[in-house]
């Protein structure tokens, strides 16, 4: 497949690799920002093949893990409520909330629909005018313009009925509170290339400078991770602290001009929070006043709806870096991936659920499968 | 609550993931029917306490009875297949090569089938038509009668314009019984031919879905390739086993846990068709998950995998088989797989359905 298979030829990967443990002085310590990176990393196998050259650190990248439990639970009340069809990308219906998922509301008789695209939700308000219809409007900056879009569609239109539950998240302040945090341990960073083919790469300038970190625009295959790995550790080796852009097929440095401006005249930055790390100061994304009417959260009024996470989960930490996830008291005992206390627990990317499948692994006594 | 128009697809039947943890409730959720993690709890913990029995306890693709001197096969599936008709096929040719391909993967020869159909109300004759025109050609071409049938009729609403059920008996063979928990340390895991076709066919043309792929179901009968497999290899052909819902690595999983052994796999060594590769880049989803209709896996011992394979490839539907990976002493119960730049992963049982993923 063009444009596929160049970047997973396995020579390439592999001379990469050999390059960067014959560069490595020490063990550098990266973490790769996106969900989507992790997904390739975990399936290729890169740390084992990395050996003691680097250490990816899973950052907290994945929309489905730090969507907040409140804003969970706020979905799973509007989707039990008969008026309303509630429509989310697939991988959010199992999240867990407090009590139960998005596929037990649809089996307990809830409308709740998956859609591939936020506008295909808005048809749906459109045909179905005696029904309200909300969009679960998760994400980074990669999915905010397509949502943007539906809601400055639906003004256009006049459609009334259609709303969304907005949960964005931006990149830039969460690498920033890592980088805040006093035992930090991220030495450099793998930068989300389709976040960065959205938003180009100005925003990170400053945070390459302040924090004295290499950050690279890296890809979502094999060769453009490891790429994105070896020009990170060059930086780092020779003590240079830039932005780089690994991505360049799709990535310019000002990013999607037209994007930006959707996202700009819809959303407004807000402060989020992070499932497992908390309130990051303006680190989110919120429908802009004049369009109030298309925000579920006051249309519906939901501002009651709290929920607190379970104290002894320490996923925090564990995104942060600062500990295994083996260190924590809870781990493989009061949170599984069968029912995870934490996000990192909930997707089989996050940080908890691969050491959990690895020490399973492992735990039965022989060596890789080779 | 009515039925309403649905632009988008709902991928309730498969889909990929971002795979968050299944979290069972109270009440049957569409994941039950994923072939995953939680379909095995249903029947773990619901099914086999209340009718356990010692035929029933090998949870094979049907069951052994003994009648007389003879010992036979029995096997029962339902198909709620939407489409009713896609490219390469329809619900009828699934109802009959779905049962006979349960039957032959435990090494029996199909004797015959009954069918049962739930027909909705408004439901066209014609595709009826076209459906039962189907299953009656796909039972003649296998030479196996279907010998009894019922039908019931419900009302517009309450079933998605028909469901099928369809059982299949076969009389086993002597000194030939592939069964799950055979697999061995140091048999070789062959896979019939390119994976994921079904699966994705049918998706391509799920309302709403809006993507073209030329894929067509691969689903066909593969009694005659174990016919072969029997023939030429015997007691060398341990475990058989057509990956349908849930696909090739929930398959092995479950060999791999019955036989109480590892299973390895050589990523690059999988077939997947360009297409198929294609679409489940598109969509997010892995093909090891996808669903197949006319594929089977055997692990046979070493020393049979040269026959094996060539008996396969003298079928049009096996001329694409190969190996793609070995049986281990351990990780017990584990499917890992290495990866073409050198790594290993875990090649898991899923939870439930493949969701579609954000990121």
């Amino acid at each position: 497949m063009k444009f596929l298979s160049e970047y997973r030829d396995p020579e390439l990967a592999r001379s990469l690799v050999d390059r960067i443990r014959a560069r490595s002085s020490r063990r550098w310590r990266l973490m790769e920002v996106c969900g989507g990176q992790t997904h390739t990393i975990v399936k290729q196998g890169i740390p084992e093949v990395l050996g003691e050259s680097v250490e990816l650190i899973h950052g907290p990248g994945c929309p489905v893990c730090v969507t907040p439990l409140e804003q969970i639970d706020r979905a799973l009340n509007l989707a039990g409520r008969p008026e309303v069809i509630f429509t989310s990308f697939g991988d959010m219906l199992r999240v867990p909330g407090s009590d139960c998922d998005l596929f037990q509301i649809r089996a307990r008789g809830g409308e709740v629909k998956v859609v591939y695209s936020p506008l295909d939700a808005l048809e749906l308000a459109r045909k179905n005018p005696q029904c309200e219809v909300v969009f679960f409007a998760v994400g980074f900056e990669t999915t905010a313009p397509a949502n943007a879009m539906a809601v400055w569609r639906a003004r256009e239109l006049g459609i009334e009925n259609f709303s969304v539950l907005v949960s964005h998240v931006t990149v830039p302040p969460a690498i920033t509170a890592i980088l805040e945090s006093d035992d930090n341990r991220v030495q450099g960073f793998l930068a989300a290339g389709h976040v960065c083919t959205v938003m180009g790469w100005e925003e990170y300038e400053p945070l390459a400078d302040r924090y004295r970190v290499p950050i690279v625009v890296t890809g979502f295959e094999p060769v453009d991770i490891l790429e994105g790995i070896w020009m990170a550790v060059q930086q780092l080796e020779e003590g240079r602290h830039e932005v780089e852009n690994q991505y360049a097929r799709s990535v310019r440095r000002d990013g999607n001009l037209p994007a930006r401006e959707i996202i700009g005249r819809v959303f407004e930055l807000v402060d989020r929070q992070w499932r497992g790390i908390g309130e990051i100061p303006m680190s989110g994304l919120g429908l802009r006043e004049e369009f109030a009417a298309w925000d579920a959260e006051r249309k519906f009024d939901l501002a009651g709806i709290r929920a607190s996470e379970p104290a002894e989960c320490r996923a925090g930490d564990v995104l942060r870096g600062r500990i295994k996830p083996i260190e924590c008291a809870a781990f493989g005992t009061a949170c599984t991936p069968e029912s995870p206390l934490g996000a990192p627990m909930v997707s089989s990317e996050g940080a908890c659920a691969a050491y959990w499948a690895f020490a399973r692994y492992r735990g039965a006594g022989t060596e890789a499968a080779s | 609550m009515s039925r309403h128009e649905d632009p988008a697809a709902s991928l309730a039947v498969a889909g990929l993931s971002c795979p968050v943890p299944a979290n069972e409730g109270d009440r049957v959720l569409l994941g039950h029917g994923s072939g995953g993690k939680l379909s095995a709890a249903l029947i773990r913990d619901r099914f086999l306490p209340r009718f356990a029995n010692p035929a029933l306890a090998v949870l094979g693709d049907g069951a052994i009875v003994e009648l007389g001197s003879e010992r036979f096969a029995i096997s029962t599936d339902t198909f709620v297949v939407s489409p009713l008709e896609f490219p390469g096929g329809d619900i009828g040719l699934l109802a009959v090569h779905g049962t006979l391909n349960d039957v032959a993967m435990m090494g029996a020869e199909a004797v015959c089938l009954s069918c049962g159909f739930v027909l909705e109300e408004g439901l066209p004759l014609e595709v009826l038509d076209r459906v039962l025109d189907s299953m009656s050609a796909a039972a003649a071409e296998a030479g196996v009668p279907l010998v009894t049938g019922d039908t019931k009729v419900v009302e517009r609403g309450k079933a998605d314009g028909l469901y099928v059920n369809t059982t299949g008996i076969g009389r086993l063979r002597q000194d030939f019984t592939p069964a799950p928990d055979r697999a061995r340390p140091g048999d070789v895991v062959l896979v019939s031919g390119p994976i994921g076709r079904h699966g994705i066919a049918v998706m391509s043309v799920r309302e709403g879905l809006g993507f073209e792929v030329e894929v067509e179901s691969d689903t066909a009968h593969l009694g005659p390739l174990v016919t072969a497999l029997h023939q030429t290899c015997g007691a060398g052909v341990r475990s058989l086993r057509d990956p349908t819902r849930g696909g090739v690595a929930s398959a092995l999983n479950e060999i791999a846990g019955a036989s109480g052994v590892g299973i390895s796999l050589e990523g690059t060594a999988i077939p997947v068709p360009g297409a198929v590769n294609a679409a489940c880049e598109v969509l997010g989803l892995d093909p090891l998950y996808v669903a197949n209709e006319g594929v089977l896996i055997a692990i046979v011992a070493p020393e049979s995998e040269a026959a094996a394979l060539a008996a396969l490839r003298s079928f049009a539907v096996g001329e694409g088989a190969v190996r793609i990976g070995v049986v281990q002493d351990g990780p017990g119960g584990m499917v890992t797989m290495r990866t073409g730049l050198g790594g290993s992963r875990v090649v898991d049982m899923l939870p439930g359905d493949q969701l579609p993923r954000i990121c």
